[in-house]
């Protein structure tokens, strides 16, 4: 549709990443000279992992026509590994059955293995499915019965505080390649599953392994505490009331005039900002060169006509396979960093529209295909998502303002202003889809 | 060794609510399925569809109830049924005239018309939300039960009870009802023949002089009706709560999967399958074995193989073994 002639193209598309990047920059900027500069660094730091996050989505979907409904799943695995590496140990939970429970996911590990290499090299037919059957019930009872009482056990040394293993007690900014690790962990599994059918395939298997992700979460309680939540991961800046003791602190933020809780929580802000910003520009040089390197311009020619690349002697499902994981390790790191913001892993705060359809909005309307478009949109529709809620307040007070005071409209109205972002987000996305399909910073 | 009393307990903790819920997952599976088979996609916004239409009848009900109409011993929902697939149609039909029509003239492929359907989720959650708001809602009334534990105990002298809801017997001859309706309509007459004919072959429908959009047009509102009436059905079997419905997608998906895409019959099959599947897993055999087995044989633990919170992996498993061993399905669906 809008097809345009590329003749000096270059130049214009330019112009326009770098006007869009500074309306990006004006909408926080004046959040924070209008509500609070709190507000605008909160908005920040979350765009910031929403650009890494919608930079994964964009690596599967615009190079490589994948299409990820389970971005929630590979996100959650990160805040997983978040508590795994930051979180100390806890060494009494390890006595009452730490190693029983290792052995009994080695065990199934091992009955995974066997069952999968019978059914390799053994010829098809009765036999074979009757032993593999033998095998993964067999292998599911004594792993229950090896689990079962070592979970138990570990539940409960005092469930009020701890009642989980804890972690390694290591640094948690390692925690961001680990749970970049085990999101491509669960991505090869379920690229091995479901790449090579039909893209709707692929859709409903990652549907599937997230919901079963955050269902483990909420349920292991030996690993995740579960619904009791893991809070007061140790962070990579300092604390706010430590920053407030400090009296060079106070009195630097005084000669800026400012009070030392304020100036202390956006130092706070700030530093996580830090830590992210590198991370994004790392991420997104590597991004670039990746898609303008011949591996990129295979991905694509892939994409385009799989045919034709497999004509050519590429192996289309392998590549898929690979990109596949490398954008969900993407989705699992951003995961770790929005553990790591949050400070705590909440699994019952999981939900499938912000954390796996909101990242679509982010990739359609940034620009399917463009890195610099999926930075944009992580961006742009985040602060859209913050900002919906006290904008519709707005416009349902002034629709609302000529109605009674206890007028049951009213407030039915007022109470759904919560819901508009939903709706909002739908809207934005099919007109995307309708009028720019190529997204605000289209492909090159 | 009780074996009257074990088959008692098997149907009433097993049976009786894995054919509600099979029916409620088949007549789901069904919409997927003819959407998969007529317009060639797979619909993401079908949970919300459900959710939507179940809504419609939800204030219908209120509405009726409020009047004083009632059924007696059924519930007034099935009065307000036909209002509720009146709303949802007239929905779905406006989203096809603004949204989807205009893709469909592109020829786009099918993965853009995924992604298309995932923003009309998100507008009709939202629009769910914003009526009716995110929380439970309760609308069954009537009598509760057909039979209860207590009367089937006293009328037999067995220890276990079987309890048949009301909502359970109206799930299952409701949907036998829908699906004899549906089939008859696919199979004898000239609007389902022809919509046969279009999932099979499109160019030869064309050629046929078979008008698409009509084809496409009934296939909505016999969407919008089957979507209403599982979410109605599911609604009163356990409790409305739009969340609830956005996450029946999976199952769903699984049920019209392993039947096999673009097949009915298989849609039905496959609803079953998934059902019993996911109920007789995360079931707590304790009872059923005590009955069964010799007292010195009796477990001490629940026998429970997975909490029921991990219903959904019982449907992702038996989806993912159906990808990797029959990707069609067990009917031999159109996709690979």
């Amino acid at each position: 549709m809008s097809e345009r002639i590329h003749s000096g193209a270059g130049g214009t598309d330019r112009a326009r990443t770098v006007l869009l990047f500074v309306l990006v920059a004006v909408l926080i900027l004046g959040t924070g000279f209008v509500q609070s500069w709190n507000t605008a660094l909160v908005i920040l730091n979350m765009g910031l992992v929403s650009a890494i996050m919608s930079l994964g989505v964009n690596m599967q979907w615009g190079f490589a026509g994948l299409f990820n409904v389970g971005v929630m799943g590979f996100v959650a695995l990160g805040g997983l590994a978040a508590v795994l590496v930051g979180m100390p140990p806890v060494p009494e939970a390890w006595a009452a059955g730490g190693p029983r429970i290792i052995g009994a996911l080695l065990l199934s590990a091992g009955v995974i293995a066997l069952a999968v290499t019978l059914y390799k090299r053994m010829t098809p037919g009765r036999l074979r499915a009757f032993l593999v059957f033998a095998v993964v019930v067999v292998g599911f009872f004594v792993y229950r019965g090896l689990l079962d009482p070592a979970k138990e056990a570990v539940e409960s040394v005092d469930p009020a505080a701890t009642g989980y293993l804890g972690g390694l007690g290591l640094p948690i900014v390692l925690a961001w390649p680990v749970g970049g690790l085990l999101a491509a962990g669960a991505a090869w599994v379920i690229g091995k599953v479901a790449l090579g059918l039909r893209s709707d395939y692929l859709a409903i298997a990652t549907l599937g392994i997230a919901e079963i992700v955050i269902a483990i979460l909420k349920n292991e309680d030996w690993l995740s505490r579960g619904v009791k939540n893991v809070i007061g991961l140790p962070r990579p800046v300092p604390y706010e009331v430590d920053l407030q003791q400090d009296p060079a602190f106070v009195e630097r933020a005084a000669s800026l005039g400012m009070d030392p809780a304020t100036a202390s929580s956006i130092t706070v802000k700030l530093g996580y900002s830090a830590f992210f910003t590198v991370v994004l520009v790392i991420i997104l040089i590597a991004a670039q060169l990746a898609l303008n390197s011949p591996w990129g311009r295979m991905m694509r020619a892939i994409r385009d006509n799989e045919t034709a690349a497999e004509a050519m002697g590429k192996d289309v499902t392998g590549r898929h396979l690979q990109i596949f994981i490398l954008g969900s390790a993407l989705l699992g790191l951003a995961g770790a960093m929005m553990t790591t913001l949050d400070g705590q892993l909440t699994p019952a705060s999981y939900q499938p529209l912000r954390f796996t359809f909101l990242i679509w909005v982010m990739v359609i309307v940034g620009g399917s295909g463009n890195n610099f478009g999926a930075v944009l949109g992580g961006f742009l529709v985040w602060w859209l998502w913050v900002q919906v809620e006290p904008i519709g307040q707005g416009v349902m007070s002034l629709v609302t303002a000529g109605m009674a005071e206890d007028s049951a409209v009213r407030d039915h109205l007022m109470d759904s202003v919560a819901h508009m972002r939903l709706l909002t987000m739908g809207v934005v996305m099919l007109l995307m889809l309708r009028f720019a399909p190529r997204g605000l910073l289209p492909e090159r | 060794m009780d074996f009257l009393n074990a088959l008692v307990a098997l149907s009433n903790f097993v049976i009786v609510p894995a054919v509600a819920y099979g029916s409620q997952l088949a007549l789901g599976a069904l919409g997927v399925t003819l959407i998969y088979g007529i317009l060639r996609f797979s619909n993401f916004a079908h949970g919300d569809t459900m959710a939507f239409g179940t809504m419609g009848v939800i204030l219908a009900t209120w509405w009726l109830q409020g009047l004083g109409v009632s059924l007696g011993p059924l519930p007034t929902a099935l009065l307000a049924l036909p209002a509720g697939i009146a709303i949802c149609a007239a929905l779905v039909l406006a989203t096809d005239r603004v949204v989807y029509r205009f893709y469909r003239a592109q020829r786009v492929k099918p993965v853009i018309l995924v992604i298309v359907s995932m923003g009309v989720m998100f507008v009709y959650n939202g629009l769910t939300r914003f009526v009716i708001g995110p929380g439970d809602q309760s609308f069954g009334d009537g009598s509760r039960f057909v039979i209860s534990a207590l009367d089937f105990r006293a009328m037999t002298g067995l220890q276990e009870g079987l309890a048949i809801r009301t909502s359970q017997a109206i799930t299952l001859v409701t949907a036998i009802v829908v699906v004899a309706i549906l089939f008859w309509f696919l199979n004898r007459t000239r609007t389902g023949k022809s919509m046969r004919a279009y999932s099979d072959n499109e160019d030869l429908a064309l050629l046929s002089g078979i008008n698409p959009e009509r084809v496409v047009l009934v296939t909505w509102l016999i969407v919008a009706a089957l979507a209403t009436v599982a979410g109605t059905l599911y609604g009163l079997d356990k409790s409305f709560k739009p969340f609830t419905y956005f996450q029946l997608l999976l199952p769903i998906f699984a049920s019209a999967i392993v039947g096999g895409l673009g097949s009915p019959v298989g849609a039905i099959a496959g609803g079953f399958i998934i059902a019993f599947s996911e109920v007789t897993i995360t079931y707590a055999w304790k009872k059923v074995l005590g009955h069964l087995l010799p007292e010195s044989l009796e477990p001490d633990g629940l026998v429970q193989l997975l909490a029921v919170d991990y219903k959904f992996a019982v449907s992702f498993v038996i989806l993912v073994v159906v990808l990797l061993i029959r990707p069609t399905g067990l009917f031999r669906g159109k996709a690979v």
